[in-house]
C-alpha cells in the first residue's frame, strides 16, 4: 500500500497539528473539580477534566503534577484553555507555562470569590473560547505532524502473536516518515529488559533505559507482596492465557517493530531529540499511562488489547485492536480495527498494518473513535507518593 | 493450505499457543512455526482454550519455557508433550 502523505488537522499556533479541537477546563487541584464541570456543563463545546490530586504535594511529585498539568494543555487536541485553582500562585504556573504554546489561555482562583461568582465570570471566558474554536477548519498536515503513542491493555497472547506486531508493524512504515513515536510501560518490561535496552539507539539512551528500568524494579520489589498480587500479570492477562510477566513482556515488546528509541522521557515530559521513538516511563495502568503519553505531547493513541480493555482519553484519541476473535465479537462497540484474521492467516501482518495505518488516518481526519463515541474520558494523574 | 490450530513464535519453542476456540483432548492439532514458516503437528492431551499454551515436548521441573526464542519462566511440574501449560505448571523467574 502507498502510505498517504497528509492528513487533515487543526494547525496549532506553535507549529504544533492537533487531530482535535477541545476547549479544556482544568482545575488544578481536587477541590477545584466542581467548578470545572459546572462550567463545563453551562458551556456546549468545553470538556471539564476532574481529577483527584494537586494539593500538598511536594518534591518530584509536584513537578510531575505540574509537567501533566501544562503538557495536557499545550497538547495540539487543545485548542484553548480555561485554568481554574483554588489559589492564584500554581494557577499562574500553568497558565504561563501553557501560554508559551501561543493559544488563548486564562487562568482564574477561586479564594475570596467562591464558586458561584467564580463559575459566572469563568463561562463567560469559556463560551468565547469555545465560540472562537468552532470556526477552526481542518487542513491539510504532513504525516509528520502525527505524534503516535502506543500502549497495551487486557493483553493476552493474542496480543503479542498479532495486535502487538500489527502496531510494530505500523511503526516500521510510519517511522521514516518523520513521525513521533512513543511507548512506556516500564514494569511490563521485566523479562525483556536487557533485550528492549540494546534498542536504544545510542549508549546514552541505552543507560538511560537501563537506569529507569532499574529504579522500578526496585521500587516494585520493595512494595511488592508475593508477585505482585495479581497485578503483573493480571487476572485478566492469565483468563487470556499469560502465564508469566516474561511472556508479557516479550508481547508488549512486539509492539515496537523494528525501531529503536533515541531517547527516554521522564512521565508526562515532551520530546524534543526530533521525530522518531520514544520510550516514556511510565506505569503500567491503562489510563495512567495514557495520560502521562498525552501531556508529553502525542495527539494519537493505538491500543492493542487481547481480552478486551476499554479505555479513552479526553484529549487524545485512543483506537483500539484486537487479534482475539472472541474479543472482537463480544466486545465489538469498543474495537476500532479487528485484525483477528491474522489468528487464522487470512491476513499477514503487513496487510494488517496497512489496515491500522488507514484506520489510524480516518481518526486523525476526525473519525470518532469507539472510545469517544462511547464517552470514555479516563483523566487519570500519576502520583509517586502521599502528599505532605 | 489447512487450517492452523496452533501457532508457534519462534523455532526454538518449547510451547505453542491455541488459535482457535479450543482443542480437546487426543485433537490432531496443525502447527505453524512463524519464523520459518514451517509446519508441524501435535496431539492434545488436555482440552485448551484459545490463547492458552500447549507443551511441544516433555518438560521436567526446572526447565526454562522458551516462547519469542526467549526465557519466560520455569517448569515447577513436570508437564508431558500435548498438556496445557500456565500459571499451574510454569512460574515467573523474577519477583
Amino acid at each position: 500500500m502507498e502510505i498517504p502523505k497528509s492528513f487533515l488537522g487543526y494547525k496549532r499556533e506553535n507549529g504544533r497539528a492537533g487531530t482535535r479541537n477541545h476547549v479544556i477546563i482544568l482545575p488544578v487541584d481536587d477541590i477545584s473539580n466542581a467548578c470545572a464541570e459546572a462550567v463545563a456543563n453551562n458551556i456546549k463545546g468545553t470538556i471539564a477534566l476532574p481529577h483527584s490530586y494537586g494539593r500538598l504535594q511536594f518534591g518530584a511529585d509536584l513537578e510531575l503534577h505540574f509537567r501533566t498539568m501544562i503538557g495536557t494543555g499545550k497538547n495540539p487536541n487543545v485548542a484553548a484553555v480555561i485554568v481554574i485553582g483554588i489559589e492564584p500562585k500554581w494557577t499562574k504556573r500553568i497558565v504561563d507555562a501553557i501560554a508559551t504554546t501561543g493559544k488563548p489561555v486564562e487562568g482564574f482562583s477561586i479564594e475570596g470569590v467562591g464558586d458561584i461568582d467564580t463559575i459566572a465570570k469563568v463561562s463567560k471566558k469559556a463560551q468565547e473560547f469555545s465560540m472562537w474554536a468552532s470556526e477552526k477548519q481542518r487542513e491539510e498536515c504532513p504525516m509528520s505532524d502525527l505524534w503516535i503513542s502506543v500502549k497495551c491493555g487486557e493483553s493476552d497472547t493474542t496480543s503479542g502473536l498479532a495486535s502487538n506486531p500489527t502496531v510494530g508493524n505500523l511503526m516500521d512504515k510510519l517511522e521514516p516518515l518523520g513521525v513521533h513515536l512513543c511507548f512506556g510501560e516500564t514494569s511490563e518490561l521485566t523479562g525483556a529488559e536487557t533485550v528492549c535496552e540494546k534498542r536504544g539507539k545510542t549508549p546514552e539512551a541505552q543507560a538511560k533505559f537501563k537506569k529507569t528500568w532499574n529504579d522500578y524494579n526496585d521500587f516494585i520489589l520493595k512494595e511488592a507482596t508475593d508477585d505482585l498480587s495479581e497485578s503483573q500479570p493480571t487476572a485478566g492477562n492469565i483468563a487470556g492465557g499469560l502465564t508469566t510477566i516474561e511472556e508479557k513482556a516479550f508481547g508488549n515488546f512486539q509492539k515496537i517493530g523494528g525501531c529503536k528509541f533515541i531517547d527516554v522521557l521522564e512521565p508526562a515530559e515532551e520530546p524534543t531529540k526530533g521525530a522518531g521513538l520514544y520510550f516514556m516511563d511510565t506505569s503500567s495502568a491503562a489510563a495512567e499511562c495514557v495520560t502521562l503519553q498525552a501531556a508529553g505531547g502525542f495527539n494519537i493513541h493505538l491500543f492493542p488489547t487481547g481480552q478486551g480493555n476499554i479505555i479513552g482519553n479526553p484529549i487524545e484519541p485512543v483506537i483500539k485492536l484486537t487479534a482475539n476473535p472472541l474479543t472482537a465479537k463480544t466486545m465489538s462497540e469498543h474495537i476500532d480495527v479487528d485484525v483477528s484474521k491474522i489468528l487464522s492467516r487470512e491476513m499477514n501482518l503487513s496487510q494488517a498494518g496497512d489496515e491500522l495505518i488507514k484506520s489510524t488516518l480516518r481518526v486523525a481526519n476526525g473519525r470518532l473513535t469507539c472510545a469517544e463515541a462511547l464517552g470514555h474520558k479516563e483523566f487519570v494523574m500519576t502520583k509517586l507518593y502521599r502528599s505532605a | 493450505m489447512s487450517n492452523t490450530d496452533i501457532i508457534i513464535h519462534d523455532e526454538k519453542d518449547n510451547v505453542g499457543v491455541v488459535v482457535i476456540e479450543k482443542i480437546t483432548p487426543n485433537q490432531d492439532c496443525n502447527c505453524w512455526i512463524m519464523e520459518n514458516d514451517k509446519s508441524v503437528s501435535i496431539q492434545s492431551k488436555d482440552e485448551i482454550p484459545l490463547g492458552h499454551k500447549i507443551a511441544m515436548v516433555d518438560l521436567n521441573e526446572g526447565d526454562t519455557i522458551l516462547k519469542y526464542g526467549h526465557d519466560i519462566g520455569k517448569v515447577v511440574k513436570n508437564i508431558k508433550k500435548g498438556e496445557h501449560v500456565h500459571v499451574h505448571n510454569v512460574k515467573t523467574k523474577k519477583w
